[in-house]
């Protein structure tokens, strides 16, 4: 988990005698640069488009302006996006669901693995047996049921039903057998003299998750933040279904909802700048840690 | 990993013949009783949220798939037995959903995977500006599938981005989403380049586990590089390979972000898929029984592969 990605093996380059001539090296470079471009130039697109009218969008398809801030350039299609939907309302939505999916879910999932794997009780294997045996269902085989479920759950004021709720859209999804199977390996790795000597000075298992263990786990804290924090902010198949209220839609159902009002392609990249770019940015100012947990999602084969 | 999961619990302290504790046994049986009361405190709400959120539900995807059960609907659901499988079983647009699904996941896999590889290895070498090439890549990976989908519907479109850039080459470009031949292609290549960065990641972790004196053996029996690849990196991939093989397909069996976004199953049925039936069921037309039937054909379509892709593996480890 706490592995770094910089290459240590280099497998393609020929040993040193045979060092890579000047032609190699370019052929080398154009290779991935080429691939630049296909991975970025889309996206590239996508936020020159959003500062120009459709006229001008359409005039430079056929030319290198197609991804060049030029012409008539302006922020009327971010104005048109703040008028036509209540944009801001939505992107609330996403970040304070996104916050209590992720915060909510680490505490009760690094929580749960730390009795899993530190403390000793009767049916310990059986739930953990049962959480891991979750993982290979994906949502997508009980999303259909779990909506029929909902509407009849009692719901906190004593009527019947969540759907078109709040809660609907981030409860069900604290509770992550993926993150407590990452919490689960990382606590089993840390020592546990370090759990009887805090007994020693008289700490409750409790200040010994608090203080001893979750200090200990700064790396796999931020890989179960970051990988139940990209689905919460895509949310998408779920709140499509249980929501219909325009004020509680999260940022990826509003931009499906906004697609199908206009027409107009220039606020449609507008809007999906304004949800796209702040990702990006947060990728771009923690990719250590982004690419790290992504490769140990990779543990789960 | 499982080693603390099943050891036997230890025995309960027995009473000395002073018909008292001892000292050693009463220190124990409280640290035994304080954790089970820690850990009941402590699973709970974590056990409680997957009971109603996810065990239930997937039990009721078994049982709902043999009823009537509507999703508003003043009476409850009534077994059917195997009526909503008949129905599905009847229908035409089922088939050509599974086979839609067959036929994405059959070809999203291998390209997927193989073009992952390509970029690890382009990646997992020392040169300057790796890291700038590492985090392009993976941009698509961070941008939603809804957001990824649209843009690709804009530059997918008849005069779009992309038909003008082969108009250069003088290409005539197809309607891509709008004919029914290469709907499912268009599809495909923009889900290959959202993904693509992901896998990039898993395999190249996967190839950073390989220890660097297997190929300094390797020079010096002289491999050159395409035997060093087919006969050390690949073999040593077993494991990632295996991870990246399952979750492409299963992935490709969910599709479904693409299909609502970009075609809604169109044209002429020819993106329809497993789970965009199941929404169009059981969201769009209230029929959660009929639904469910389809979520269980799609959750055992991702059992067997889960199932033969344990096989295949364990087969070979024991053959090693």
């Amino acid at each position: 988990m706490s592995q770094t990605l910089t290459p240590v093996a280099d497998p393609a380059a020929p040993p040193a005698p045979r060092g890579p001539g000047a032609g190699r090296t370019v052929l080398r470079y154009l290779v991935r640069f080429l691939l630049v471009l296909v991975f970025a130039l889309p996206l590239l697109f996508m936020l020159v488009s959003s500062f120009k009218p459709d006229t001008q969008i359409f005039g430079d398809l056929g030319s290198i302006d197609a991804f060049l801030p030029v012409g008539e350039v302006s922020l009327a299609n971010y104005t048109a996006v703040f008028e036509r939907v209540p944009f801001w309302r939505f992107m609330m939505n996403s970040i304070l669901l996104s916050v209590l999916t992720v915060g909510l879910g680490l505490f009760v999932n690094s929580m749960c693995a730390f009795a899993l794997a530190r403390l000793r009780f009767r049916g310990q294997g059986l739930i953990l047996g049962v959480i891991l045996a979750t993982l290979i269902v994906p949502f997508e085989t009980l999303a259909l049921p779990l909506l029929w479920w909902v509407n009849l759950l009692p719901y906190f004021d004593g009527s019947t039903g969540w759907l078109d709720t709040y809660e609907v859209q981030f409860i069900p999804f604290i509770a992550n057998a993926f993150s407590i199977y990452l919490f689960y390996q990382y606590f089993d790795s840390i020592p546990r003299e370090l759990d009887e000597a805090a007994k020693v000075d008289g700490a409750g298992w409790f200040t010994i998750y608090r203080k001893v263990i979750m200090p200990l786990s700064g790396p796999a804290v931020a890989t179960v933040a970051i990988l139940t924090f990209l689905p919460s902010w895509n949310q998408y198949l779920w709140p499509l279904m249980a929501v219909q209220t325009e004020s509680l839609r999260p940022v990826m159902v509003g931009i499906d909802y906004f697609s199908q009002l206009t027409t107009n392609w220039g606020q449609i990249m507008a809007y999906a700048s304004l949800i796209t770019v702040p990702v990006l940015v947060l990728f771009i100012a923690f990719q250590r840690s982004f690419i790290n947990s992504i490769a140990s999602s990779g543990v789960k084969g | 990993m499982t080693q603390t999961i099943g050891a036997a619990h230890p025995e309960p302290p027995t009473i000395d013949q002073l018909g008292r504790l001892s000292f050693r046994q009463r220190r124990f049986t409280k640290s035994r009783q304080s954790q089970r009361i820690a850990a009941v405190w402590m699973v709970t709400p974590a056990a409680a949220l997957m009971l109603v959120f996810i065990i239930i539900p997937i039990v009721l995807t078994f049982v709902l798939a043999f009823t009537n059960a509507k999703l508003i609907s003043p009476t409850g659901p009534r077994f059917v037995g195997f009526d909503n499988f008949a129905r599905l079983f009847g229908d035409p647009i089922f088939w050509k959903s599974l086979r839609n699904t067959l036929l994405f996941a059959v070809f999203v896999v291998p390209i997927q995977a193989g073009l992952a590889l390509v970029l690890a290895l382009l990646i997992n070498v020392k040169i300057r500006g790796v890291n700038f090439f590492r985090t392009v890549y993976f941009l698509p990976v961070v941008t939603s599938m809804v957001v990824v989908s649209l843009l690709w519907k804009f530059l997918y479109q008849p005069d779009g981005l992309i038909n003008n850039f082969l108009a250069v080459f003088g290409i005539d470009g197809p309607d891509w989403l709008g004919n029914p031949n290469t709907a499912m292609i268009s599809i495909l290549i923009m889900s290959v380049w959202q993904g693509v960065g992901f896998h990039m990641v898993i395999w190249l972790s996967g190839l950073q586990t390989i220890p660097q004196d297997m190929y300094e053996a390797g020079a010096i029996d002289g491999a050159n590089n395409w035997q060093r690849f087919r006969y050390l990196t690949w073999p040593a991939l077993r494991q990632t390979r295996t991870f990246i093989l399952i979750t492409i397909t299963i992935q490709a069996f969910a599709l479904f972000t693409q299909i609502q976004v970009m075609t809604e199953g169109g044209p002429l049925d020819s993106t329809s898929t497993i789970v965009f039936q199941a929404v169009r069921t059981g969201f769009d037309l209230q029929q959660t029984g009929y639904a469910s039937a389809l979520s269980l054909v799609f959750f055992i379509l991702v059992l067997v592969v889960s199932l033969v892709q344990r096989f295949l593996t364990r087969d070979k480890d024991v053959k090693k």
